[in-house]
């Protein structure tokens, strides 16, 4: 290990070098003063040289320890398997996309969904905002939602409409979960529902970026969220950038600061994503926005396309999923079964 | 908020006269840069940069607010929950309304299906004034294609509303609140677009059309990859001036026909091209909108006007509140008619479809 991995100035580090401590050892064998003198920084400065510089390298022989199981922060894969029975899934209220899904979106994990405009992105979005709410008796999380809108695309009259509909459909929910139906006297109220969903309006890609980094002090005090919806995390990134490495780099930070999020409060991130088209093999073809090094960054990505006269929803990339196909509707009372027995209620 | 200073953002001076030193003075300068490459160009160590960072993430941040919050302020303010209503019942009803306020709406369809004829009425619906149901308010009205026409307006106008327009003056001062910009190329719609930002902030007013966003793009150019970047801009600035003013922005968009024969499908899609195949080759002809798929993300709501066997229909084709639904229409006289206000919901991906069929049906209608 050597002093350049220090999380420490690039002036201290030089002038370490300088000093001739170039190993890790070199550094925790002098004392803080001794450390001060020969590169010339305050005492309080060289003490956190040395703290910085003993956290490292005990980090550095548990690497080293090949034999033992726990590696600084490792897993076997035999508790993950058993903690990811515990994983949560958020539904979508589409039986089918259910299914295709195992049981809805996951927590822990970034699940990316794209399609052409009008498929029914957003509605997906507010859906699953609505629905991380469904209370624990019903086979919920009784979480709360964030909605980072992008496009200016989120109606709130629109909300209240899921959200009623999702209130007289609760007892069905809970066929979904259990076998076993209970009979719970959980009443929520529409307006609940709209008070658990945090929103942030973002317009530029720097506030994205930003909001992104906050979140994580946000989640800390509202502990009880369980999903991060992005609509869409293409908008800003598409419009006015010209440095594609720059754009590149962004996103890619930021998934990773979103994927990060996922596993460590235990909540689902869902990004939704735009089409673009692009030349394959000799004709023009449909493919989510972003470019190819974007399409690395999500865990899963489901893409929504029309079938027909049917929407459908194609896992296109998933660890644990096969790729296959459902298809799902959107109504008034939000997203259902494409076979769906719920008629359109006519708005008067 | 994303040129606010750094220097202004409440850091310790230490800190933050670093910044400034390093030339990095906005927040954006600053959130384009890793944690390392700070380490690196600020010379100070990483507990640093990352408490820096998690501050001006903060203050960047725009405020969160529930949803709640949102609905109980759209009620008590209505100017914010407003809707332009388009006076069609089963428009309206299907819209919650109306045309919302803080949305871009689009318009598209085929030559001469009623897109213009639209959007005269619309703009004189919202300066009529509060007692008769409009918005009592000012217009204004891009025309590109130099398709205003005054005459029309004040037809429409006499039609519908005869006794506003035929009481004396009134006719005057309702086509006097409608302002026709012409602007000749892009860079000249540019240039009143910021116009137009600042009169917002100062006059009544309470509609912007644009008629229509595709011919000023494809007059300009040619090359697919400029043409998408300069509309990026174009595409942000006149969603955000809706979103800040609030009012609603309607943006007519034409048609052309799809250069290849297959509709664009994903590539997992490949094995039903076949199928596809035949069922497109039964069309007379297979339009798409102008304005490609970036563009089309972009508005919140687009209408789709277009022509089934000499019947025309306004599609709901992308609406984050209303479910898909069609009316026939016509025009007439007074305007654009619906023929049925119940609308027919439509199945699947024949919403998005642009037909224009039976045109020779359609120049037959009564003016």
């Amino acid at each position: 290990m050597e002093v350049g991995m220090l999380p420490i100035s690039a002036s201290k580090r030089g002038k370490l070098l300088a000093a001739g401590y170039t190993s890790l050892r070199s550094i925790s064998r002098a004392s803080a003063s001794q450390l001060a003198t020969d590169i010339e920084v305050s005492e309080d400065e060289a003490c956190e040289i040395l703290k910085y510089a003993s956290q490292t390298s005990a980090l550095d022989r548990s690497i080293g320890n090949s034999n033992t199981s726990n590696l600084y922060g490792g897993q076997t894969a035999w508790t993950m398997l058993n903690e990811e029975k515990f994983n949560t899934r958020i539904t979508t209220s589409c039986v089918d996309l259910d299914n295709i899904l195992g049981g809805g979106i996951t927590c822990k994990e970034v699940t990316e969904l794209g399609g052409v405009p009008g498929i029914g992105k957003t509605q997906i979005g507010i859906q699953l905002a609505v629905n991380v709410q469904i209370p624990l008796e019903y086979g919920g999380l009784g979480g709360k939602a964030i909605y980072i809108d992008t496009e200016g695309s989120f109606m709130v009259e629109r909300v209240l409409q899921i959200a009623e509909a999702c209130i007289e459909d609760m007892p069905e929910y809970s066929h979904h979960f259990h076998n076993n139906v209970q009979d719970c006297e959980v009443k929520m109220h529409p307006n609940s529902i709209l008070e658990n969903i945090f929103y942030f309006r973002v317009c530029s890609y720097t506030e994205q970026i930003a909001l992104v980094n906050y979140l994580d002090k946000f989640i800390e005090e509202h502990k009880d969220v369980k999903i991060i919806i992005i609509d869409s995390v293409t908008f800003h990134f598409r419009q006015d950038f010209d440095d594609m490495a720059l754009r590149t780099r962004l996103l890619n930070e930021m998934a990773l600061k979103l994927m990060k999020l996922a596993r460590k409060f235990c909540l689902a991130v869902v990004l939704l994503n735009q089409v673009t088209t692009k030349y394959i093999e000799g004709s023009y073809q449909l493919t989510l926005a972003l470019g190819d090094s974007w399409s690395h960054s999500c865990t899963n990505r489901i893409i929504l396309f029309w079938n027909g006269d049917e929407r459908h929803a194609y896992i296109d990339k998933s660890p644990s999923l096969k790729s296959a196909s459902a298809a799902y509707s959107v109504t008034t009372r939000g997203i259902r079964n494409s076979n769906s027995s719920c008629k359109r209620i006519k708005m008067v | 908020m994303a040129n606010k200073l750094i220097k202004q953002m409440g850091l310790p001076n230490s800190i933050a006269n670093i910044f400034t030193a390093r030339n990095i003075i906005t927040a954006k300068d600053a959130l384009s840069l890793t944690e390392f490459e700070l380490m690196e160009q600020l010379d100070v160590g990483m507990a640093e940069v990352k408490s820096a960072m998690a501050h001006i993430s903060e203050v960047v941040c725009p405020p969160c607010q529930t949803a709640l919050l949102l609905m109980e302020q759209r009620v008590r303010d209505e100017r914010s929950a407003g809707h332009l209503p388009t006076r069609l019942r089963g428009l309206d009803e299907a819209l919650c309304g109306g045309l919302p306020f803080g949305v871009v709406t689009e318009l598209v369809g085929p030559a001469g299906i009623g897109k213009t004829q639209f959007c005269l009425k619309l703009s004189l619906l919202a300066s009529l004034p509060a007692n008769c149901g409009g918005l009592d308010g000012r217009v204004i009205y891009i025309d590109v294609e130099s398709k205003f026409s005054s005459r029309r307006l004040i037809q429409i106008g006499i039609e519908n509303f005869p006794e506003i327009f035929l009481k004396k003056g009134m006719a005057q001062e309702m086509a006097g609140r409608i302002v026709i910009l012409r602007p000749t190329s892009l860079s000249e719609f540019t240039e009143s677009l910021h116009h137009v930002q600042v009169s917002l902030l100062q006059k009544q007013v309470k509609l912007l059309i644009i008629d229509s966003m595709a011919a000023l793009v494809l007059g300009e150019h040619d090359c697919g990859a400029s043409r998408q970047q300069v509309l990026g801009w174009h595409v942000s600035f006149i969603k955000s001036l809706a979103e800040f003013s609030r009012i609603p922005i309607v943006v007519t968009n034409q048609v052309r026909s799809q250069t290849g024969d297959e509709p664009l499908t994903f590539s997992f899609q490949a094995r039903s091209h076949s199928i596809k195949k035949e069922d497109r080759a039964s069309y007379d002809s297979h339009l798409v909108a102008a304005l490609g798929i970036n563009w089309a993300h972009a508005v919140t709501i687009r209408l789709v006007l277009e022509a089934r066997s000499g019947q025309r229909f306004i599609k709901l084709a992308k609406s984050p509140i209303s479910p898909p639904l069609a009316f026939p229409f016509n025009i007439t006289s007074s305007g654009l008619v619906l023929l049925d206000d119940d609308g027919i919901e439509m199945k699947g991906s024949e919403i998005n479809t642009i037909h224009c069929q039976g045109q020779k049906a359609l120049f037959n209608s009564e003016w």
